[in-house]
């Protein structure tokens, strides 16, 4: 292939690849991190064989696509253009989508998706509840990609973003429009893009460098992750649209160790452009030079935090250092740098092509455009979910997420990751804005967002996200390490059942210390888990200290497991299956646990059949006394 | 060198752009106390202590003065509400680490820091109970203010001390293949900077090391 030489030429290549597609059938099968786990690159390879050994080669293209969204049922297969969707297919499935669907058009019933809520099948991936409220932009064209072919991603209209930038538009230009857009960080701060950039391009010094932030960290978000497997291009060209912007030549893409099909994906991407003439010297015929270069993480959370990043970048500690100067002015080596996370730079091209008035119109007075989060927890749904700014909290858990399953209660969402804060079902209404969140007490971070149902002990939460911080702050600067150290304690001891009057008080007074005197933002939230709880679930923490009561029977040192001597029936199951050997009893004798040997697994609960009962959980009373009775068995 | 006009503790000063507010407000004859901040070395922001209240128009922002150049029209309260109840929390907390030392203890008096009465003057303190302290004691005798590891970098630039580990895991370290070669021809020039007096036990130990 010869390199791209005018934006005529792109359009050109576009056509012809349309032109070379053009009718046949797609099947896109998710094979992605997530896929993989349940053998997808089994499924995609079952496709490609059996659709030979069918006959029905050159008519169906297989793509290996990244995630859709919807995670938890992966591998799927949908089946383009008519948008059937099979949900956790297997390789023994292929043969029968492929001389069914694929030769007879003829549906599947069974490998439809079925909606655990109403209990229906549905056949088009877009009428499956958990994509009907969203929407997808960004994330969106995932489905239409093959991870490892640029051409797919040229067919859609990549890199005419780019195109239309070097060749319609002054870098200054380029800023105005992002600026007008009102993108904002999508890291976490939330800062406005364009006005980051244009900080950037007025700093002296030369060179400037552009990076990439995928060193996501939070626990149980892969936004990032998703995207630059899914769509590695469509990081490239928003770097390349703001390195051309910024004035800048060389860029970093920092991933985090974590990722290798990312970076797999990514160094595909980026062979494919260059030899496309869309990366490398004289881009698109253009005289904009840039190059590129991948950096693997080491596995620390904080070098998340942009001036940490920079320095494990150079090779030093990643160790956040004091801003100002900000790296807009002193960055990488000293220089102009700007830094930016995935989705932000992937959210550029979109800007462009589609122009800021339309970007403008998704969202509310602050935050514009769409936001993908990371919905996980106690939920029907969840998966990766793309929304315009301004849905309220609770459409994203009931209508997305489909409710708490179980029938269960909702009880809050974690929104942020592990530095942002919980938010309690009476606020559901809030709707997904920055400053909104931040004046409850949480973040939008870079959008974790976790779903907790009645079983959860927000103490417990707390102490979890702490935990996870104090072994993730590099240690720099005392309020961080020693507070969050000594907030740790506190909170292993509230639920160990040692808390002492005054210990929320002393939470209080050290999360204070520690928001508004550590060096970084790790530091700045790190309390954020811990003061919210407090703010919303204060009679939670009060039970633990006062009651020694853990409400949501969840904290193991504050619980006991009973039998009731009313309800046991002496059937021997949970006696033969105590790891602990802690219940006595026999045939016909009701079953006694012994509380001091006993290890609070829960396996007696979860053992005794549902028709008894006999099982519960106490927390803050004394168990009764054993009563060892005969039982008259009475089979129901 | 021009000068910019700012106010610290209400009265209006002068200083030379590019200082720090730290050395405008010590110029200025407050009293702010510092663990990591050294003449010869470049300022590191670590310990905390120097913060300060800044007012900027109408706001107010609590920030490390070590870190921070002055700008015109900066009003600077170095010993406001805020400022003063952080930097008693900072010395508690520190206070768990490394209680009876010297350094935190001037501090600790000023700020009226619980325990702080109890003890000897240097190293370990027999007369300290966890009772008398906020925190449950843990000490390591160390702060952490990377005065040692810093001047062996940028002053002496050997690189004989360093950190290892993260959050609380972190320590001081002599690295032994690189102290053993340059320790003693430097004649220990970091032990006077340590504030705590843990320095020299650590190098006793890597000293143990290689001269054995």
């Amino acid at each position: 292939m010869a390199k791209l030489n005018s934006a005529a030429h792109l359009k050109k290549l576009r056509q012809l690849i349309l032109d070379r597609d053009d009718g046949k059938r797609v099947v896109s099968v998710t094979n992605g991190t997530d896929g993989r786990t349940r053998h997808s690159e089994v499924v995609v390879q079952a496709f490609v064989s059996e659709i030979k050994k069918q006959g029905l080669a050159g008519k169906i293209i297989v793509k290996s696509t990244g995630c859709h969204g919807f995670c938890e049922q992966e591998p799927t297969a949908l089946i383009l253009p008519e948008e059937i969707c099979y949900v956790g297919v297997k390789p023994e499935d292929v043969p029968e989508i492929v001389s069914q669907t694929l030769a007879k058009d003829k549906v599947i019933e069974r490998l439809l998706y079925e909606d655990p809520v109403s209990g229906q099948r549905i056949t088009k991936e877009s009428e499956i509840p958990f994509y009907k409220s969203q929407n997808q932009t960004v994330l969106g064209n995932n489905r239409f990609l093959d991870m490892k072919k640029i051409d797919d991603y040229i067919a859609l209209g990549g890199y005419s973003a780019l195109a239309k930038a070097l060749f319609e538009m002054t870098p200054e230009g380029v800023i105005e429009e992002v600026k007008s857009s009102g993108l904002r960080g999508r890291g976490g701060a939330g800062f406005p893009t364009g006005v980051k950039w244009g900080f950037c391009r007025n700093a002296p010094g030369q060179p400037k460098y552009v990076i990439v932030n995928c060193d996501e960290g939070d626990p149980g978000a892969y936004m990032d992750r998703s995207l630059t497997e899914g769509n590695p291009n469509s990081v490239l060209e928003g770097l390349l649209i703001g390195a051309y912007a910024i004035g800048a030549h060389e860029g970093y893409i920092y991933v985090r160790a974590e990722y290798p099909l990312a970076v797999e994906n990514l160094k595909t991407a980026m062979k494919q452009a260059e030899e496309y003439g869309l990366l490398g010297e004289n881009i698109i015929g253009s005289g904009f030079n840039f190059n590129v270069h991948i950096h693997r993480g080491a596995g620390a959370f904080v070098c998340g935090e942009e001036t940490a990043l920079i320095a494990s970048l150079e090779g030093k500690i990643g160790e956040p250092r004091q801003r100002p100067p900000f790296p807009a002015t002193s960055g990488l080596w000293g220089k102009p740098t700007n830094i930016n996370n995935v989705e932000t730079w992937a959210t550029v091209p979109l800007i462009i092509n589609r122009g800021a008035r339309w970007f403008k119109s998704l969202g509310t007075q602050g935050s514009k455009g769409t936001k993908i989060f990371s919905l996980v927890g106690n939920l029907n749904n969840t998966g990766l979910v793309e929304v315009a700014m301004g849905i309220p909290l609770g459409d994203i858990v009931f209508k997305i997420g489909g409710g708490i399953p179980g029938g269960k209660e909702f009880k809050a969402v974690q929104t942020g990751g592990p530095s942002g804060g919980v938010i309690p079902r009476s606020l559901l209404d809030t709707p997904v804005d920055y400053e909104e969140l931040t004046q409850l007490g949480s973040i939008m971070g870079s959008g974790g967002m976790i779903v907790m149902d009645e079983d959860t002990c927000l103490v417990d939460v707390a102490r979890y996200f702490l935990n996870f911080l104090a072994g993730e702050s590099c240690g720099r600067c005392v309020p961080c390490r020693e507070g969050i150290y000594q907030m740790l304690k506190i909170l292993n001891r509230i639920c160990e059942g040692d808390g002492r009057e005054g210990d929320i008080e002393s939470l209080e007074e050290i999360g204070q210390t520690v928001r508004d005197f550590s060096l970084c933002a790790l530091g700045k939230t790190a309390p954020n888990p811990v003061l919210s709880t407090i703010r919303y679930f204060r009679d939670e923490y009060e039970a633990h200290i006062k009651e020694k009561r853990c409400p949501a029977l969840a904290c193991k040192e504050l619980i006991s497991y009973y039998i009731e001597p009313d309800k046991c029936q002496a059937c021997l199951i949970c006696l033969r299956e105590c790891p602990a050997q802690a219940i006595t009893g026999g045939k016909k004798i009701t079953h006694v646990i012994n509380q001091s040997k006993c290890t609070k697994c829960g396996t007696c609960l979860e053992v005794c059949p549902p028709r008894f009962g006999a099982v519960t959980k106490l927390s803050g009373v004394k168990v009764p006394e054993p009563v060892r009775q005969e039982v008259a068995v009475t089979q129901k | 060198m021009s000068q910019v006009t700012l106010v610290i503790d209400d009265v209006e000063v002068k200083a030379d752009r590019g200082m720090t507010i730290l050395q405008a407000a010590r110029n200025a004859g407050a009293d702010v106390p510092t663990l990591c901040s050294h003449e010869k070395l470049a300022a590191y922001g670590a310990c905390r202590l120097c913060t300060v209240e800044v007012i900027r128009g109408q706001q107010s922002q609590l920030v490390a003065s070590c870190v921070c150049p002055v700008e015109d029209g900066l009003i600077v309260n170095t010993e406001s509400e805020p400022v003063i109840r952080g930097r008693k929390m900072l010395l508690e907390l520190l206070w768990a680490r490394a209680p009876g030392v010297q350094a935190l203890r001037k501090y600790g008096i000023k700020y009226g820091i619980a325990g702080v009465q109890a003890g000897t003057e240097y190293g370990v303190i027999p007369g300290i109970s966890t009772a008398e302290t906020k925190f449950d004691i843990e000490p390591t005798f160390c702060v952490l203010c990377g005065l040692c590891v810093r001047y062996c970098a940028e002053v002496k630039n050997r690189n004989a001390i360093g950190f290892i580990g993260r959050g609380t895991e972190r320590e001081v370290v002599f690295f032994p293949e690189i102290a053993a070669k340059e320790c003693p021809n430097c004649g220990e020039e970091c032990y006077p900077l340590c504030p705590t007096g843990a320095l020299p036990l650590h190098h006793a130990l890597v000293k143990a090391q290689y001269s054995a």
